[in-house]
Parts: structure tokens; sequence; C-alpha cells
């Protein structure tokens, strides 16, 4: 990997290509920057090497450093330069004598068999091979679940306890977490550990690890409804999540463009022409939906299905009849249609019977209701509509309208006992929510800081996404600014802080399918992964860049299509096309 | 005409005349033959139409092929066949193509047209409610409107393996494009291994195993390029954008200096010894053998000066050479050299602009390639008033990225939109998509290469007059799915599906 930096940097240095040169302004800042990031390198290292906690044992000894690639990385981390040797045909990940889990733990079971994968799944061909034992082998990883339920067959939640310890030392690793959620963190720390030497031999370091996540919601969210998602894709998306520590999958399933979630009380959602795209290719089937939530569960991510209402709803209409508003034209309906309506009772019967399959579908505690940029025009032009507003004396603040359906969709919810995630408008609004919402905050203006200080200050949990919308691209290395944003940057007290809970990438499928998703998202997410689990001070970007490097190639050895950051090469590049 | 049947119409790029009517004929997968026309000049023993023949009928059928044992059902309408006639003997060089019961005829001057017909006559299928395949009944009269269209691959910045670079020469042919240029070294790496010279790319590739080309991989490009009639030419740049030349070439690059002693590090080849010239007879020599085409793109551009300068040697040739301070002309000077090293290979040979621009002397067969955004249509005026060919790519660097539908913006470019004569128009022979490798490697650059290219294509290939961007995108929404359904992971335009999505990752 050291080949990286003897050949990127000098690129860089002595050669800033003027083909960039001539564009426009903010290009040019974008390379000045990543120019002075890789010419001060020295001086960033000089300074990573203060942070004793950092580096631990590594100051004064380069060589060591150019090994680390841990991302994100861990909240305490001490590590020297001996070094271990583990042999593929005899290295084995075991459940501690102590550990409260054992064999028929199916998640830690899958998770031992993946990490060894990930860790010798190109050498397994000498597995029979003669075996040399190294004077300093490392034997086994032991894995040691301390707490009485292991959560084996439980599902991640907002409280669950993700963090860990790691010691790699002779002749026994140990990781000990206190449940399954966090042994999943820390095999892939220590998978993320072992390095081959220049003989091609699998080394660890010695090494002692506390780890914990910064924050307990780090999701990505993906949009199957503007382009379909084929399974493959999503699964290997929750793949590249676990590598990266991401622990909620935001599945915006439905939108306008298609409705691709087969639903079993309303099965003509999807197939009735254009509520899928076509009712049998593009559709998620309830096997389907069972297997992207049990694959997520395996790594220990939420699956969190958004249902988006009252707006975003048009491919809603085509499987059921009088849902959506209809539009006038002067003083006929014009054949178009709007949000839901809200002044029909069989809208409230309908979403009642509808989340209620989707409260069963979905184990975890919380749906996505949406309930962003509700467009008024389509109720305003409605005559039905404007004599409702009269009677319910709102005048013609549309917004009220909107809150009056949201209301009634939220005790709906409510009385499934899912809690529920709406976008900040649902608050902007004034809708009344219970205690436990959590507010989305994704607009640009307000500045997002301001929004974050409001929602908290209303007691409220909130979500960021305003500065990782990742659909948004533009030339050069926009990982940098995604990666400095931090969602604690707002004014307000601690306990207002306390109420972050976490933030999301998200990849709006307006310009993304099957063919470009996986590298448009990697490594870029994996910025937000590192803002979302490590600590506030690890802000580094010199330092971030050079272990992004490592780590997204490790994520294209392990077959995740991760876009390359600049110029350079991987070990081993990308098989697939 | 073809408005009638838009939405069966996928053609891209658009043909030059083009006449079909709403008569269909169906193709069934077990009896249709695509065949050599009784007068054709060429055969069985021709390679290149016997592979285009499996290739396209893979194309239209490949997905059905299981149901070619299958009862036949034979349609009243049936299409057999098509014919593919080389004519040998051409006036206009126009290909044409026929599409009538019970045969279809295509007919062109010899295999380069032949593929281009082959393209569109597989464009032309498409499926029924029912799945059945049909074609209506058409003719087409086709040509390029340029003669070199060119995408440019860097694969010195990041390493392409060579199934990337297979696939997207197949992506070529289903647009069209008829050069493969080959940024294949650069400051970063030198994966091009050179029998004459191994230690290049032994010293100077990412790795001397994995990341490199030897010659067997250039020759099966070359080889599969071919068979798709594209030209593969090979960009080897000097005398700036040679960092990686160094590390298995001793003296080749300009030691730097800071102060009055070296400071370790090396700037362009260095234009004033006579090594450097005879490295460059040798190293010419043999890729005007390894590579086929009758061009070598030479580069020329970017060269920095600070490094010569700070050169008390290369100071005291200044002196010598009544140079002054004027730097480029040394870089002339070098320049000058090596185009006579190259000519005397009997090769012709393309540069970027600055070369034209440093008023080096030029054989009159060179191309000069326009790619500095700024002012490009005085740039166009001044390198055909010169009397010069030239080539575009300023407006086509597909590397820079942003968000939303950015073809729109190369398909409005009109390469001829510059003040000049007749004479100088025709002096553009074409332009190239670049795709520089800073941001892309194996992982992303085929979707982000297509079908963004694809814009440039039709810009390339059809008449002046196609320029609805409506109608384009419609057009460009279903070749996009066609590439898909082929295995080229080519983006979305934007919302929408195609009905079989891509099925790698």
């Amino acid at each position: 990997m050291t080949w990286v930096e003897v050949n990127a940097a000098p690129e860089l240095i002595h050669t800033p290509p003027l083909r960039l040169k001539q564009k426009s302004a903010d290009r040019t800042a974008l390379n000045t920057d990543m120019y002075c990031l890789l010419k001060c390198s020295p001086l960033i290292l000089a300074v990573a090497v203060c942070h004793g906690w950092l580096f631990g044992d590594f100051v004064g000894k380069q060589k060591e450093l150019d090994e680390i690639s841990l991302w994100p990385l861990p909240q305490k981390f001490q590590s020297s330069a001996v070094a271990f040797k583990l042999s593929p045909g005899s290295f084995q990940i075991v459940h501690a004598k102590q550990s409260s889990a054992g064999p028929s733990c199916s998640i830690l079971v899958n998770a031992f068999r993946r990490y060894f994968e990930y860790m010798f799944g190109d050498l397994k061909k000498h597995e029979k091979s003669r075996k040399k034992v190294y004077d300093s082998d490392l034997a086994e990883l032991q894995v040691w679940i301390t707490s009485a339920d292991p959560e084996c067959d439980g599902y991640p939640s907002l409280q669950a306890d993700e963090s860990y310890e790691l010691s790699v030392d002779e002749p026994s690793a140990v990781l000990k977490a206190a449940n399954v959620w966090g042994a999943l963190r820390g095999l892939e720390t220590f998978s993320q550990l072992v390095y081959r030497d220049d003989y091609g031999a699998n080394n660890i370091n010695k090494t002692d690890i506390s780890d914990f996540p910064r924050f307990a919601h780090r999701g990505i969210l993906l949009d199957s409804s503007r382009h379909f998602l084929p399974l493959k894709v999503i699964l290997a998306n929750l793949e590249a999540m676990a590598m990266n520590k991401f622990n909620v999958f935001h599945w915006h399933i439905v939108d306008d463009p298609s409705f691709p979630y087969m639903s079993r009380t309303f099965p003509d959602l999807s197939q009735k022409r254009k509520g899928a795209y076509h009712p049998f290719t593009h559709v998620y089937t309830p096997s389907d939906v069972k297997m992207v939530i049990e694959f997520a569960r395996m790594r220990g991510i939420r699956v969190i299905p958004e249902f988006d209402t009252p707006g975003h709803t048009q491919s809603w209409g085509n499987g059921i009849k009088n849902l959506l508003t209809p539009c006038y034209s002067g003083s006929s309906p014009s054949g178009t249609f709007g949000p839901v309506n809200p002044i029909l009772n069989s809208s409230y019967d309908f979403m009642t019977q509808f989340f209620k399959e989707i409260s069963t579908v979905f184990p975890d505690a919380y749906i996505h209701l949406g309930g962003d940029e509700v467009d008024f025009s389509c109720w305003k032009s409605n005559p039905d509509i404007k004599k409702f507003m009269v009677q319910q004396g709102f005048g013609t603040d549309y917004s009220k309208l909107e809150s009056f359906y949201i209301q009634r969709l939220l005790d709906i919810v409510a009385a499934t006992k899912k809690g529920y995630m709406v976008w900040q408008e649902v608050f902007d609004n004034g809708v009344k929510l219970k205690a436990d919402t959590q507010i989305h905050v994704w607009k640009e203006r307000p500045q997002y800081q301001d929004e974050m200080a409001k929602v908290t200050a209303a007691g409220f949990n909130a979500l960021l996404s305003t500065p990782w919308y990742l659909n948004r691209i533009s030339y050069g290395q926009d990982w940098v600014n995604i990666y400095k944003a931090d969602p604690q940057n707002f004014t307000g007290t601690d306990a207002q802080k306390k109420l972050v809970i976490g933030g999301e990438a998200c990849l709006w499928g307006e310009y993304v399918d099957a063919t470009n998703l996986t590298p448009r998202l990697w490594p870029r997410a994996s910025a937000v992964a590192e803002r979302l689990w490590s600590d506030k001070s690890v802000t580094d970007v010199g330092n971030a860049y050079k272990r992004l490097v490592q780590h997204r190639c490790r994520m294209v050895k392990r077959g995740i299509p991760a876009e390359p950051l600049f110029v350079g090469h991987c070990r081993q590049e990308y098989m697939g096309l």
C-alpha cells in the first residue's frame, strides 16, 4: 500500500496538472487544498504523532504508520511495533469459554465466517499447505460476549450497545463486547488490523482498542423508487455499510415515480400498471424484504422503511382509488392528482390498514413517515378541499391542512406502537409530535445549524443529512467537505447536543441505479461514517486521506466497487466492470 | 417521417438518411440468419465480418438462445435473413441498409461500413408486446459526418485492467466511435511494457507484473479494436508528463536544481543531451511497429519550465543556442527533433495544441488536438487557417462532472461553429471525448463514460441538423438501456427504468 503514497504524492507536488487549473474557481480551491494537504503531509504527521493516544507507540516509526488503515478510527487505540503472524491454515475465530454466546448464535457464526473470508479468502488454496509456525504466532481470536443475553436472535435498535474492547496479544486476541452488536463492530476492526508484509504473510501488531460510537444513529438512505435497485445492489451496499460501521439502512422504498414495495394488504399498489415500473421484475416481494432485513440484522444494521406521505405519492394513486386529491382546472377535474386526499375518511382507513402491515413487516421500532415537500397547488384547486378549509377554520393556510393530515397519520402509526421519524417540515409546521419523534434535518435553508438548534431546543431528537446529500456530485475530492461537517456544530446547550442522535448520508435516486450507485456512494459515505463514529477531535484531513485510500482499496478487495479518491492504485484492482 | 414510430425507434447515433414504414416483419431467433450476399467480395474467411455476425446475433437474440430448438412459428411476414454485401468499389462510400421482405440487404464498400451497418440493423430490432422480435420496413443510407471520432482513456493515473478497456471498446462500437486514443503513460505510472526498454515499466509501473500491459495485452487491445473498426492511437506524451519514465531510464529527465546543487527531483525530458534523442529514436521505432495505426500521438502539452530554468547546463545551452530566456524556444527545439525522429518511422503524428501555438514546424498531415476551453473557436480558426487538420476535445472533457444532465451540454456543441472558410471547416476531421484518469478506475470508469460519451458520438456522426435535445433524450434513454442489456453499465440519464436492469454491481 505504500505504493499509493510514493506515487500519488509526487504527482501532486511536482506537476499540479494544468488541465485542472483552467476550470472554475471552486475546483482550483479544491486542488490547492489537496496540494497543500499532501505537500504538508510531513507536518500533518508530526502533529498526528503528538496525539499520543492516536498512534501510541508509533512515535518515530514511520513504517508501521503505513500499515494502519483503520476506518472509522476507534475511540481509543494503542499499538506497538511488535507484530504477530496469522496463518490462514490454523488461525481461528472462536467463542471465548466465558462467553454467553456459542455455536447456536447465528449472527456470530456468520460473522466469523465472513471476516475469515475477508482476511484470508484469497489464500484458502494454501489451507492444506505445509504449515510454518512462526515464533510469534497469533493462534486465535476469542470473542467474549459478557452480558447474560447476547441478543443473538434480536434486532439491532437505537439503544444497542455497540461498544467493544479488543486486545491483540500472544497467543490469543480477545474481543470483549456486551452483546453481538459490539462484537460485530470489533470483528470489523480486527479484520482491518491484519496486513500483509513484504512476503505476503499476514501480520497483526500488538494492539489495544476500546471503542464505541459517538452517535447511535449512523445511516445510509437509498432510494428504490426513482430507479429500481436490484436486490443484489442493496445487499452489496449493506455489506459496505458494515465495513464502515453504519447501522441504519433508511430505505426510501417508494415515491412518486414507482411503488416497488409489494404489499400483502394492498397488492394493487405495486401490481397495477404504473405502480411499480414492472409488476414482476421491478418489485420487492415479501420474501425480498425479509431477506434485506435479515441480511442487515446479521450485520447489526437496522432497516427503517420510509413511506412518505402526503406528498411524493403519485405512484400510490395507480393502485388505490380516491387516495390522491383530484386536481381541478377551473371548475372541472383536470385528470391529474395531487397529495393524499386529507379530507376523506377513506384515506385514513387506508393508512390504518397499510401501516398496520408495515409495522409487522419491518421489525424496527421506527418508521420514517416523510412529510416533506407537500405541494399545495392541487389542494388549492379542489373545491371540496376549499370547502373543508373553511369548515375547519384554516383560512387559506394550507400548512394547517397538511398538519391536520400528519396529525391523524401520526396517531395511526403511534397506535401500532412504532416510533416515527419525519423530515423537518413536519416540525417546522408545528405539528404536535410524540416526545420520542426524530426530526430529520435536510434543508439548506435556513442553515442546518439553526434548524438543529431549534429542533433540539424544542426537546426533540435530531438527525442531520443536509451536508450529506451524496447524490450531488462535483469534480474533485468532495469527500473533504463531507468529512468536515459536524452534526453538533451549532449553538446550543449540552442537553441540546445530546439530543443529536446522529445523521444519514442520502443518495437520492434521480441519477443512480445498479450501474453506478455503489461507486458513487463509496468511499464518499465513508467520510460520513467516520464523522458519526469517531471522536469529535478526529478531523485531520491529511491523516484521513491516507487511511481512506487504504480503506477504499480494502473495500475493492472485498468486492465493493468503491471509487478512487485520487491518482493511485490498489494492489488488487476491482475485478468487475 | 420517423416521428411516427418514435417509441420504437432508438437509433443512436441517428443515421444520415432514414426512411421507415409502419410495416413490421418478424425475426425468429431460430431461423434468422446473417449471411454474406452472393455478390459480396467477402466470404467466410473474412474474420472481421464473421465475428461481427456472431456478435450482433448475440446482441439481438442472445437471451433467447434457449428457444433455438423450439417449435418454429413462421409468421406471414418473416424476415429470413440479413445479406451483407461488400461491394469493394466505392464511389460515394455511402453505406446502405434496406430492410424488406424476405431479406434485408446491407451494402457497404468494405468491412468498416458493414460494421457500422450491422450496429444500425441491430438497433432497428425491437420486441413487441408478446416478446417477439420485430423490425420495420426501412431504408437507410448512412455515413459519418467526421472521420475521427475518438475516446481518450488514461491508463496512467489509474491502471485500467484489460477487461475494462475491452468493455469500453465494445461500448465504442455500439456508438460508432472509431478511434481509441490510448493515453497509456503519464507522470504517475508507466504501464506500457516496452521490449526495447523493459525497465520503463519494471521500474515505472504501479506494479511490474499486475499493473502493466504486456506486448500480448497490447496486441489483444489492437485486435479487439480492429474487429470493431476502431483505430488504436497510443499517446506517448513528452517532454512533460514524463515523471514515470525517469525511474527506468537514467539521465532521461532534467535534474532540477535548488540553488547551485541538484535538488533530487526531475523535470521534463532533458532536451540538451544527445542521449535523450537516441533513446527516443529507439523507443519510437518500437512504438511504430507495435501500433499499426498511421498516427502516433506525441503529446507536447503542459511543459513546466521551472526545472529547466533551475538547471545551469540548460541555461548555458539556452545562451549557446541564442534562445535568450524564452524557454518555449527550447521546448520547440526538442519537439522539432522529436517530430523528425517520428517522421522517420513513416508515421504521422498528432499533438496537443501547445505544439502548434509555440510555432513548431509541423508536417502537413499533422493533426492538432484542441483541448483548451478558453478561446477554443479562435484556436480552431488559427489551426485550420494555417492549413492543419484538427480534432476537438475541449468541450468534451468528461472527467469533469457536475450534478444533473450534463450530456446536453456535450450534445449542443457544434465543432464547426467558428469563423473560417469552407476549406478551413473541412480541416476539422473530428473530435474526442476525454476521460482523464485522476478520479476514475475500474470501479467507476464505465458508468461515468456512458452514455455521456454517446452525446459526443452523435455529434460526430450524425448530420449537423440533428440538434433536437428532446428527441435525443428519448432515443438516448433507450440507447442506454440497450447498452445495459448488452452488459455495459451505462448510467441513467434521469428517473426511469430499463426492462432489463444491469446485472452486475
